[in-house]
């Protein structure tokens, strides 16, 4: 229907509602991912005036131009689009810092998608958080969604409330990465687990990302997790997403393995995990 | 080994992740339906008062809740009635 369609282009909008549950580190390491993977991608900061994305793919020295200047003709589209240091295939069109939102239209980002389609395999979009105008213009061309969310009360919420819009506005299909999970404390019933979370959101779940001090480190040095040599656990959840997107059936790894004393006990008291209340 | 203790000397509350799922799925169902806790309030005392002019209600027994299957919000009303050959009792116990 739309141009990006018919040229093949997938154009994922990466959202969640709730601020600082880790969307800008997804689209970092997803976009390294799928570059690695050999897709041509381009990872595009929505946020306008609180840009990020450049700084966690450690370009913030490269930009000349952003999203506003394109929009505003100060420059051409290929002009703002920065290439990635070492990933050949990751390129990243930058937010403006120092505008607000209301200097994107709608239109507008039709229009940029449109022909970032015509070069790209993936346009990946960094939404503000939110569900006012910035999240609106940011899922405007979406193809499809990726909701982010952390296994906690507030975001499981307001990751509900953006999925009903995105219903709403017949965008989709929306699927689920649980980002931050704390395996220790699922195990203990002290934290909400992945099926708690799926079941009640009531949508397909396409990641589930383990808290990770790796992820940290990597984003101190500008470079994302996904690049990394060696296998973290969160480096791993972030290929497996790309490779879901990719279409390939990954399927759901166990966070952890139950050590021997967890198997004693759970050999012991095998009904320790029930939910029963004793009043 | 904490939850081996527990279940030795008796569990009395239910765990954090269980409290935060119930929580979760009840701001979710008011969220989704665009109830508020006030509005079914409202709508309890409105239904008894409707109800009541023909049958005599239990009214502390009422429940107003809304819940949901498949993202799909129902209200339900449980209105038990009021027993009248023990009515007396149960208007004593209705505080309790």
């Amino acid at each position: 229907m739309s141009v990006q369609q018919q040229m093949g282009a997938r154009v994922v909008t990466v959202t969640s509602g709730k601020g600082g549950v880790g969307k800008t580190t997804l689209t970092a390491n997803l976009g390294a991912a799928l570059a690695m993977r050999g897709k041509r991608v381009v990872v595009v900061d929505a946020d306008v005036g609180l840009r990020n994305l450049d700084v966690m793919l450690g370009l913030e020295n490269r930009i000349v131009y952003d999203l506003v200047d394109v929009i505003e003709e100060r420059c051409r589209l290929r002009q703002a689009t920065v290439r990635h240091k070492h990933l050949s295939k990751l390129f990243l069109l930058p937010a403006a810092q120092t505008r607000d939102k209301t200097a994107v239209q709608v239109e507008d980002m039709l229009h940029i998608c449109e022909e970032l389609a015509e070069q790209y395999d993936v346009i990946l979009i960094d939404s503000p958080a939110g569900i006012e105008w910035g999240f609106r213009y940011a899922l405007a061309p979406a193809t499809e969604v990726l909701i982010v969310t952390n296994p906690e009360v507030p975001a499981a919420r307001d990751a509900d409330r953006v999925i009903g819009l995105i219903e709403a506005e017949g965008k989709g299909p929306a699927r689920l990465v649980i980002n931050r999970i704390k395996p220790t404390l699922v195990e203990r019933g002290q934290m909400l687990s992945i099926a708690d979370v799926v079941e009640l959101l009531a949508i397909e779940l396409i990641g589930v990302v383990p808290e990770d001090q790796d992820i940290l480190i990597a984003a101190n040095r500008g470079q994302p997790l996904a690049m990394s040599r060696d296998s973290s656990k969160a480096a791993h959840a972030f290929h497996n997403i790309a490779r879901r997107m990719l279409g390939e059936d990954v399927p759901f790894q166990p966070l952890r393995d139950p050590g021997m004393l967890e198997r004693f006990l759970r050999f012991v008291s095998p009904g320790a995990n029930t939910t029963s209340r004793r009043s | 080994m904490m939850r081996f203790l527990e279940r030795l000397f008796g569990r009395p509350e239910p765990s954090s992740g269980e409290v935060a799922k119930e929580r979760l799925r009840l701001v979710l169902t008011q969220d989704r339906a665009g109830i508020s806790p006030a509005l079914l309030d409202t709508l309890k005392d409105e239904i008894i008062m409707v109800i009541s002019r023909h049958v005599d209600v239990d009214v502390d027994g009422v429940k107003v809740i809304v819940t949901e299957s498949n993202r799909e919000s129902s209200l339900v009303a449980d209105i038990p009635l009021a027993d009248r050959r023990r009515q007396h009792q149960t208007q004593d116990a209705g505080s309790a």
